[in-house]
């Protein structure tokens, strides 16, 4: 996620943590030295919190009960019996927040992991919001940006009081004590006292403004590949998710949304279906159908049995085909100025050389392998929703806003998710599910059968850009001009963020490439797609960018008969920690052997969410004009790392995901219903196809980098420049597809 | 009425005799971590052992279930290969959301039980049929590799 767009979300949720309170987090943000800011506005007394017990992560927040003594912020909570839990901020998708964070509070709380439970954080973007993005979101790739420095405060001052009140207790001078291990020890005298005899002690003191962090030199736990904390349970089916909430009396449904986006239901013949066995009840709402069942194979037959007849709306003969001519005249248009540096058109004129290409990008589907779900039970006095989120507080004011109470009346359960991959960002399914089961009185769960999943997801927009660039007598650009066409997710998530109908998000990369590029020109022109709903997806901008810009430099340099990585190379003088990683993948990848050993090398680089990341994919052609990817190869500078192994499993993981798109999938529009199903014709890269993945991370003590998009957004263009190279088919429409067949 | 015996319980269960195994292991017997992901057969989230055999659940209707034990997730550790493979996936850290893993676990225990020496060929074979959408794959085929050659 951009710094544009968390600009954006700061100043566009007002009802989130108050202006002057982001401007402290920024401040400590870009600061080393430590402050008191948990404590301006994360302060939670000290004594009646809860005590969370052991494996409590993988339920609901649990109520609040009598036991903790000590809890000097919002995310830390010790015991008497010395017990510590944290309180997690952020939501666990698989990118290891849950074992990354306590990392950073156990550094310099001095707890072992293996001490600590951990419990999921309520809704409250005044205690967790996140300081980047000024709510209770987890997105962006900005959980260890943005909590670094908060997390290692919140455990130092704890750890700071545990000590004070030890060295009161044996009146000795807190200099000469140490902790370690969940205890204080006195140097001298050698005695020693647990966190949980402590605590009570501690809690009565005054909340230090000043604490000082521990130097890198110092970290014993931070940059470990330390064992994540939330596999045990994923590996023996205790974890739970959202769609495995199990709630007393629960009921089971299955929906169905109007097929055509935009249509609502006309009527509903449910004869069949009640008389299914263990249906319940068939609830309507205005653009969707729900069957009530004592199961949810009971719920999906009733469902099958019902005669729908839905008033389609305006969309109905939409195709693709339209939505790309939409975009295609909205690119004649003069768009919002994102760039414009020098004089484009003068450089342009007087090149050497020129040369321009367009690049299409379809619309994608999350596809999280859990499905969209939500349990909801409407009471006389408000709501609770069971659900596995990345955006608890809007989670719980979608809920609040279909039935019209005020949000402290809807009590949200958050879950581990299923994958995230923004799909989670939004919260549709709530809207949705609350609108039906305020119908009824019994908990119901609401499951989204994968069709159901795919057909009403909010995609990943289509884009459209068009490059022009001219070339010097060297070959080197001289004017770069960049167009972007498409829908404006920021103008729906973040309205205000758009500045001169400039939308951070889909500029992004493109904006400011990494380069050298004089007279540069970059504009932006929105344009939505007739109904269809958009939203963010891995990598958001940075995966849109970076494949335009990665395969346009890549052609330049083949047009300019250069080495694709000298070309870069040259142009990299400006941003050296890119340089560096470029330099770097190619001696790792044999760059240099390319042309002897294998023609099928493709190379980008990246600058995005903070980290830099050089890229190397090798692919060969079958007979049958099919791609194989062999072997990708990437160096990552992700500053300080917290986690290596985390850090290395995210990039691989980011990769698969980005190959998988660019080389198979599309969301496609026919008649105003997307085409695709399921996993049989919304195709996932499987074990077979998968390639030997190489992740190297550079050392580095500059601040942390985010990295769970990266890998995703990075890996496009190195494909296709791949291609190119095995291939000389330059592929500037995704995905790839079956393109090299008809080539 | 039909008696399923899961995990070595006897579950008196009554329903349409259509409903697929994993509607009733979930929504009935309450065991959740086998996971709903396609419906078709097409990812392997819902993957079980009948008799021993990996299955999908989501497409396999309980009335063709005669005398077969079922063993999931839960109780797959209790198996040699099974446990074998829970720590191996530990120790490579395999899992990211984990939502799939269920399945690939239960497809892998399978495998490694069967075959205690796959190659790269076997375990595609054996594991093509299960989805991971964060990727993990390079991991889990080396967690098969580790797991095969723990000694029980």
């Amino acid at each position: 996620m951009s710094q544009g767009l968390i600009n954006a979300i700061q100043s566009t949720q007002p009802s989130s943590i108050a202006r002057r309170d982001f401007l402290k987090f920024s401040a400590v943000l870009s600061s080393t030295a430590a402050g008191g800011l948990l404590l301006g506005i994360q302060y939670v007394q000290a004594g009646g919190k809860s005590n969370a017990a052991k494996n409590a992560m993988q339920r609901p927040y649990l109520e609040d009960q009598a036991n903790t003594i000590l809890s000097p912020n919002a995310f830390i909570e010790i015991n008497a019996a010395g017990n510590v839990t944290l309180v997690m901020a952020k939501v666990e998708m698989g990118q290891g927040v849950y074992t990354s964070i306590p990392m950073l509070i156990a550094e310099e709380l001095e707890v072992d992991l293996k001490q600590v439970s951990l419990r999921h954080a309520p809704p409250n973007d005044k205690l967790y919001g996140d300081p980047m993005l000024g709510a209770q979101i987890t997105g962006g790739s900005t959980s260890i940006r943005a909590m670094w420095e908060p997390m290692r405060q919140a455990g130092a001052i704890c750890r700071n009081l545990l000590i004070t009140a030890a060295a009161n207790q044996w009146k000795v001078d807190a200099a000469d004590c140490v902790a370690t291990n969940g205890q204080v020890k006195h140097r001298s005298s050698n005695k020693s006292a647990g966190y949980g005899e402590l605590a009570l002690a501690a809690s009565k003191l005054t909340v230090p403004k000043e604490v000082k962090l521990k130097t890198p030199e110092q970290f014993t736990i931070i940059g470990k590949p330390l064992h994540r904390l939330d596999t045990p349970d994923k590996a023996n089916g205790l974890a739970e998710f959202g769609l495995d909430a199990k709630i007393a009396n629960m009921h089971y449904a299955v929906i169905a949304v109007c097929p055509v986006f935009g249509g609502k239901l006309m009527s509903v013949d449910d004869s069949r279906a009640m008389a299914s066995p263990d249906v319940i009840k068939v609830l309507t709402i205005d653009n969707a159908v729900a069957v009530v069942a004592k199961h949810t194979w009971a719920a999906k037959r009733g469902l099958d049995a019902l005669t729908i007849e839905w008033d389609e709306g305006k969309n109905n003969t939409v195709s693709t085909q339209d939505l790309v001519n939409d975009l295609k005249k909205a690119a004649k248009k003069k768009g919002a100025v994102a760039t414009n540096e020098g004089d484009f058109n003068k450089a342009f004129k007087q090149a050497n050389k020129t040369f321009e290409a367009s690049y299409e990008q379809p619309f994608l589907a999350h596809a999280t392998m859990e499905p969209m779900n939500c349990t909801v039970h409407v009471t006389k006095n408000g709501c609770e929703v069971w659900v596995g989120t990345q955006v608890p507080t809007f989670a719980q004011k979608t809920a609040a806003a279909v039935l019209g109470i005020a949000p402290e009346k809807v009590k949200l359960h958050n879950y581990l998710v299923g994958g995230g991959f923004g799909r989670r960002l939004e919260t549709d399914n709530i809207k949705i599910a609350v609108s039906f089961a305020k119908q009824m009185t019994v908990p119901i769960k609401f499951v989204w059968t994968r069709e159901e999943d795919i057909q009403h997801d909010m995609y990943r927009p289509y884009y459209f850009d068009t490059l022009k660039a001219g070339l010097n007598q060297k070959g080197l650009p001289v004017a770069w001009s960049h167009r972007i066409v498409g829908s404006s997710i920021m103008a729906r998530f973040a309205p205000d963020s758009v500045k001169n109908g400039v939308d951070a998000d889909a500029v992004e990369v493109a904006k400011e490439p990494p380069y050298t590029l004089p007279n540069l020109y970059v504009d932006y022109v929105r344009q939505e797609p007739r109904g269809l709903p958009t939203a963010f997806w891995r990598g958001v901008g940075a995966t849109r960018g970076t494949f335009v810009v990665e395969s346009f430099i890549d052609e330049l340099a083949h047009l300019a008969r250069q080495d694709p990585l000298q070309y870069r190379l040259a142009l990299l003088d400006k941003t050296p920690r890119l340089k560096n990683v470029v330099q770097l993948v190619a001696e790792k990848a044999s760059w240099s052997n390319a042309k002897q050993s294998a023609k099928g090398k493709g190379i980008s680089a990246m600058f995005a969410f903070g980290s830099y990341l050089g890229t190397v994919v090798d692919v060969s052609i079958n007979a049958e004009h099919e791609v194989k990817v062999n072997k990708v190869v990437c160096v990552v500078d992700c500053g300080i790392v917290v986690n290596p192994d985390t850090v290395k499993a995210q990039i691989e993981g980011g990769i698969v995901f980005g190959l998988t798109a660019v080389l198979h999938d599309e969301i496609t529009i026919k008649n105003g219903r997307v085409e695709q199903n399921n996993y049989n014709d919304y195709r996932m890269m499987r074990i077979n196809e998968t390639p030997v993945i190489e992740v190297h991370i550079v050392q580095s003590a500059e601040a942390p980098g985010g990295i769970g998009e990266p890998g995703t957004a990075a890996v496009g263009a190195a494909l296709t420049n791949a291609i190119f190279a095995a291939t000389g088919q330059r592929i500037r429409k995704l995905p790839v597809g079956n393109q090299l067949k008809k080539g | 009425m039909k008696q399923l015996t899961i995990n070595e319980k006897t579950y008196d269960i009554d329903v349409q005799g259509d409903t697929p195994l994993l509607w009733v292991i979930r929504d009935i017997v309450g065991l959740t971590g086998t996971k709903f992901g396609c419906g078709i057969a097409q990812c392997g989230a819902c993957t079980v052992h009948l008799d021993g055999k990996p299955v999908r659940s989501c497409v396999l209707p309980v009335s063709s279930i005669t005398e077969q034990k079922i063993t999931t997730i839960e109780a797959i550790g209790e198996q040699a290969s099974g446990k074998k493979v829970q720590q191996a996936w530990l120790d490579v850290e395999v899992m990211q959301c984990g939502y799939c893993q269920s399945g690939q676990i239960m497809s892998a225990a399978a495998l490694i039980r069967d075959n205690p020496n796959p190659t790269d060929a076997d375990i595609d074979v054996a594991m093509a049929g299960n989805i991971c959408r964060c990727g993990t794959y390079t991991r889990i085929r080396q967690a098969i590799k580790q797991a095969a050659k723990e000694k029980v």
